[in-house]
């Protein structure tokens, strides 16, 4: 019975798929389950490698290349060292919340990537089989919902640990992940507007037949990138860690295992940020200037050159994320408020107004959906890359560490001072 | 907010946080492709140290193999970290010869004095650095010990030739 109601979602997702038997979608997702996890997995392993082969070319260094093949063993040198080592407990923590909160952290960050299209759909003798462990109709929702998720692991881990420190993370964690959240959510709405559905497959197929997002949606693309590096806590937007004023924010009490399932936990959500930013705007597992992928008849070729064009544009992004890492200072606390707040969710409710707006004048002057369509929207794009960034060149976007007060607020400020308990005789 | 910090005011070329972004990024792109790497593989590979390096001492041996030392005594006497210990004795011959010489080599502040004052030059610094041990008595060198050592010793710093030329 759930088969075959999971069977007619399956159906709803997408009418054209031939029906599959419901032995053929157990055994196919069950298969496609096993193949995303270790491949994630595995990915992850090698990415804490790549980040510090990455940091130590760019600090003119060598980095990890004992362990085996130019370091190649060295993740799987960690992870026995992480097994190995003791799981250590502090006396004051909350004990039920703090072992439960890694596990919280990292299942998140897996669930996510179940909706995630990688692949032009197998075709295979029980019929054709799609390249997504959940082909959700909701798929972009969900993915939004589960993203919301991830932020209560690191914040019962904060609480849980009784540690000042860790607390100060989770809570900057919570405030930057809520901060964020909007303006993420708000960045792709233009992105639902012109697929005209929240299916991811629809967003593929959408990109496919025009040009991809990061052209015709250039600015929602950037709110969208900066978001995502404040929802995976990736420098410079790596507050609740803060290794330099937190000591580790909310991972300060954690070791072996649990530690290790938090710094997964940060990599998986790496690699679906990653892989969420190249299917709504980067075209998923499309293929430029070639329809040839996306249309029947799908063949296993097909699925294997959509599969390494999805993973090529992965890996770009993941390698992005880590030059950003290595270039860029932490922001203070302030700046990243007034970034998420001032800048990004303005920016990105007047962002909706415009394409909105674009794209009905589109449609009454009867431009269809294609090239012309994506050209229009590509060139107001720039217009408004260019205002914005003419805008906010124009003043400090991060603002200083302090500015000059006026007279009369100088005086409040003092006489407030002076009336302190705290007060101490002599000048500042 | 701090009360009366200055804040320079500044052209935009040099307060753009974007501007900033991007040439850091260029930068370390820059670095990445093409980094000048200059650190030295360890193990593998050694700096060359200076001839006048003082590490851990060696006693040197005359032809038959014993320690050229004739406990004359100067050696403890002059070490500022008095970590030299000798009990001198004689043979039948009346040939002073050292019964215990130990050095503490955690306690040696490598100063090179027992060296320069050896009359018989049989206690020398050596140049050598890699000294890990498992225990702290390992760090007490006795004299077999001192006399089994095998790397180069010091060249100590002769006035009349200053650059060691
Ligand atoms: S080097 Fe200096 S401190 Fe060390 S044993 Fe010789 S005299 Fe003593
Ligand atoms: S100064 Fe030289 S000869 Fe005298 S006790 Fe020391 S090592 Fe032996």
């Amino acid at each position: 019975m759930s088969w075959s109601l999971a069977f007619a979602l399956l159906q709803v997702a997408d009418p054209q798929l031939p029906p599959v038997s419901t032995s053929v979608f157990v055994i196919a997702t069950v298969i496609k389950m096993i193949v995303v996890f270790t491949v994630l997995m595995v990915g992850v392993a090698l990415l804490t490698l790549a980040e510090r082969k990455i940091s130590a070319w760019i600090q003119d260094r060598h980095g990890p290349n004992r362990v085996g093949w130019h370091g190649l063993l060295q993740p799987a040198a960690d992870g026995v060292k992480n097994i190995m080592k003791e799981e250590t407990y502090p006396d004051a923590a909350y004990l039920p919340l703090f072992v439960i909160a890694p596990a919280l952290a990292f299942i998140p960050a897996m669930l996510t990537f179940a909706v995630i299209p990688f692949a032009s759909p197998l075709p295979t003798g029980g019929g054709l089989i799609e390249m997504v462990v959940a082909p959700l109709p909701i798929g972009f929702l969900y993915i939004l919902a589960i993203a919301s998720l991830g932020v209560y692991g690191i914040v019962l881990a904060g609480w849980a640990s009784n540690n000042k420190y860790s607390l100060l993370g989770g809570l900057r964690s919570s405030a930057q992940m809520v901060s964020y959240e909007i303006a993420m959510g708000l960045s792709t709405i233009a992105v639902l507007l012109l697929a005209g559905n929240v299916a991811l497959n629809d967003i593929i197929w959408q990109q496919a037949t025009t040009v991809w997002n990061f052209f015709g949606l250039a600015i929602a693309f950037v709110i969208f990138l900066i978001a995502a590096f404040a929802e995976t806590n990736r420098l410079p937007f790596d507050l609740p860690e803060a290794e330099s004023e937190l000591i580790a924010g909310y991972h300060t009490e954690y070791s072996a295992m649990k530690f290790s399932l938090f710094f997964i936990a940060e990599y998986s959500n790496m690699v679906t940020a990653s892989a969420l930013l190249v299917t709504l705007f980067f075209g998923g597992w499309d293929i430029p200037f070639t329809l040839w992928d996306n249309q029947a008849p799908w063949s296993v070729v097909k699925t294997i050159v959509t599969g390494l064009a999805f993973a090529a544009k992965v890996l770009f992004f993941l390698f992005f994320y880590m030059w950003i890492r290595w270039t860029l200072p932490r922001f203070r606390y302030d700046q990243l408020m007034s970034l998420g707040w001032r800048i990004l969710l303005p920016v990105s409710l007047v962002y909706i107004v415009v394409i909105a707006g674009t794209l009905l004048i589109l449609d009454l002057l009867g431009v269809r959906p294609g090239a012309l369509h994506g050209v229009i929207l590509g060139v107001v794009n720039i217009v408004l890359a260019g205002v914005l960034f003419l805008v906010l060149d124009s003043g400090r976007i991060i603002s200083p560490a302090s500015r000059r007060l006026r007279a009369d607020q100088l005086r409040r400020l003092r006489a407030m001072r002076s009336r302190s308990p705290l007060a101490t005789p002599g000048g500042d | 907010m701090a009360i009366g910090v200055k804040v320079v005011a500044r052209p935009i070329e040099q307060v753009s946080y974007m501007r900033a972004t991007l040439k850091g990024m260029a930068l370390t792109f820059k670095h990445l492709v093409n980094p000048h790497k200059v650190t030295t593989q360890y193990p593998e590979e050694k700096e060359p140290i200076s001839r006048r390096w003082r590490g851990t001492h060696r006693m040197l041996t005359d032809e038959t193999g014993k320690a050229k030392c004739v406990a004359c005594g100067l050696c403890p006497q002059i070490c500022p970290a008095n970590c030299i210990k000798l009990v001198p004795g004689e043979d039948e011959e009346g040939n002073r010869y050292p019964l215990v010489y130990e050095i503490d080599e955690f306690r040696c502040i490598f100063c090179g004095y027992c060296q320069e004052v050896c009359p018989e030059e049989a206690i020398h610094v050596g140049r050598h650095y890699e000294n890990a041990e498992y225990s702290r008595a390992g760090f007490v060198y006795d004299l077999e010990r001192l006399t089994a050592q095998t790397h180069p010793v010091c060249e100590m710093w002769d006035p009349d030739d200053p650059k060691g030329e």
